[in-house]
């Protein structure tokens, strides 16, 4: 357990020498400039954007992390020849991979914190002074605890995305793995689409291998529950439960299979 | 001697890309000032399909609803503001209207602000209150329990179409949901009894007018000043009556009326316009500069 965070807090560390946290300039920037400029555009609806803006720059700023950075956990280490000397401590294979995902974990994690307090700042600043009966008229207040909730779920969201890039970068390039992690988050949104493939198609072959995919590929739409927090729409905490244990499992297969190619790769 | 090279392959470096910016920013300066020839060409929408759209923005469907919902704005505005030489058509109006809010189904100011842009009597808006109905019954299909919507639709029928069994019906709906005002009832009833009657039409858009939607206040106080015009243009009209019948087969214009004693001066409306006066017929209303044009019926859309 000590030598995951040990490699943790050395992937954290590195992210902070890459400047990482660079986009959360560009992302305060953003929200800054959004919440000067909405105002003019939008008919009232400046709380809301923000709030989109919000909530889908802080899943897209993720989104690239987790891949982009997630790819590149274990070849970077390939490339620089930095894993043999590793290897040759006491680090066993699968405290290598568990802790190089802890340690993006933690990245995304201080990431998502640090856009959440600035999502809530630009909404504190919007509403601030608005009066109450035009408050009223919103479908959510402005500074609404259940945006924490989407924000959770992007997190976990991420994770997965994480999981999926680390596992293929455990044994392709670079660019592979991002055109894999990519691919698989595209098809992610679509597996309820697979589900009713036999509406469109009629080869039996066809239906069974998209029912296949509905099943083995991650439903990240599951993930995505920002339009319901945006018009204050409640989402169950059975809902929420699900979702994380759904995550949680999904991570875990995609660690232990990284783990399993991962441990059969020879580096002598 | 290696250090002032590297010294001045940075600085010529610089200074290359400083005068390149500065060579794009003085064209662009002479673009603004000496600007092409504008061409009125239609505006594109490359993307018709909301269900596409909702696969393409890969979850992002809110954000992606707002940028369709500013273009929707947008379009209405500068179609609405063009030049008179401009053929206002508004015709991307209902197709972003119709993504912003598939994309984003609970997006109640489209469905809302849009049923206004939509049913606006042309030239102000597309004078479609056809496609005012759909949108408002999608939303409804979204959220059945938005008392709101049906509201709407009951001034849809009501202010566009005239027809006032429709707009009691969907007041008498709308004061059916649970958590709808309790003058919605008494509205519907208002509607069916005296339907067409100028007064009945000022309660409903004072109700409105009470909303806490600001854009929407915004839109009762509108109209209210358009049915106190409609008030103001019988009483002018009684007077070039009088004058014409005074005058009879003369031209009639302000100055005269004022002349005869019959004005006291150049009648405004609410917005600081003069009315309009037609010579020869002694029509009046209110003039196309006004804020308040065009009054209801004034103008037919092109379909």
């Amino acid at each position: 357990m000590k030598t995951i965070g040990s490699v943790a807090v050395a992937v954290f560390r590195e992210s902070v020498r890459d400047r990482v946290f660079y986009n959360l300039v560009l992302f305060a920037l953003l929200l800054v400039a959004a919440s000067i400029l909405i105002g003019q555009l939008t008919a009232g609806q400046d709380v809301k954007i923000i709030k989109d803006l919000g909530l889908a720059a802080t899943s897209l700023f993720g989104l690239f992390i987790a891949v982009f950075v997630g790819i590149n956990l274990v070849s970077k280490e390939l490339d620089r020849r930095s894993v043999y000397p590793l290897f040759a401590k006491p680090i066993r294979r699968f405290e290598f991979i568990l802790g190089k995902y802890a340690g993006l974990l933690l990245t995304l994690l201080i990431n998502i914190a640090v856009m959440t307090i600035a999502i809530y700042g630009a909404l504190y600043l919007l509403s601030r002074g608005v009066p109450e009966p035009v408050q009223r008229a919103w479908d959510a207040p402005a500074m609404d605890p259940a945006l924490l909730e989407a924000i959770a779920l992007i997190y976990l969201n991420l994770a997965v995305v994480t999981a999926v890039a680390l596992f293929f970068s455990t044994y392709s390039s670079p660019m592979l793995a991002a055109v894999f992690t990519l691919g698989v988050y595209v098809a992610g949104q679509f597996t309820a689409d697979l589900r009713r493939f036999d509406i469109i198609v009629n080869s039996p072959t066809a239906v069974a291998v998209a029912k296949a995919c509905y099943y083995v590929l991650p439903d990240f739409a599951k993930f995505d529950i920002k339009l319901a927090v945006v018009h204050g729409i409640p989402v169950s905490g059975a809902y929420l439960a699900s979702t994380a244990a759904y995550a949680a499992i999904y991570v875990a297969a995609l660690l232990f299979g990284a783990v399993m190619i991962f441990s059969r790769r020879d580096f002598k | 001697m290696r250090l002032a090279s590297l010294w001045e392959g940075r600085a010529a470096a610089g200074a290359a890309a400083a005068f390149c910016l500065g060579a794009a920013v003085a064209l662009r300066a002479a673009e603004d000032r000496w600007p092409a020839p504008k061409v009125d060409r239609p505006e594109l929408l490359y993307l018709h399909s909301p269900a596409i759209a909702r696969r393409l923005v890969l979850g992002y469907d809110g954000i992606a609803a707002d940028v369709y919902w500013i273009r929707a704005l947008q379009h209405f505005g500068e179609e609405r503001l063009s030049s008179r030489t401009h053929v206002r058509t508004y015709v991307l109006l209902y197709p972003l209207l119709d993504l912003t809010t598939t994309l984003d189904p609970y997006f109640s100011i489209a469905y809302r602000f849009g049923a206004i842009f939509l049913g606006e009597a042309y030239p102000g808006g597309p004078g479609r209150p056809d496609l005012a109905i759909v949108l408002l019954q999608k939303g409804l299909a979204a959220q059945p329990t938005k008392w709101q919507y049906l509201q709407d639709l009951g001034f849809v029928y009501y202010w566009h179409l005239h027809d006032f069994k429709a707009a009691a019906a969907a007041f008498q709906r709308a004061s059916e949901i649970p958590g709808a005002p309790s003058w919605l009832r008494p509205l519907a009833a208002v509607t069916l009894a005296e339907g067409g009657h100028r007064e009945s039409s000022r309660a409903l858009w004072r109700q409105l007018a009470q909303s806490d939607e600001p854009w929407l206040r915004d839109s009762a106080k509108l109209r209210l000043a358009q049915l106190d015009a409609m008030d103001v243009i019988e009483s002018l009209q009684a007077r070039v009556q009088t004058f014409r019948d005074a005058h009879p087969g003369e031209a009639v214009t302000w100055d005269r009326l004022v002349a005869a004693g019959l004005l006291p001066g150049i009648p405004l409306d609410s917005s600081g316009t003069p009315f309009a006066l037609e010579a020869a017929t002694g029509a009046i209303t209110v003039s196309g500069a006004s804020k308040l044009f065009p009054l209801p019926g004034q103008i037919q859309a092109p379909r």
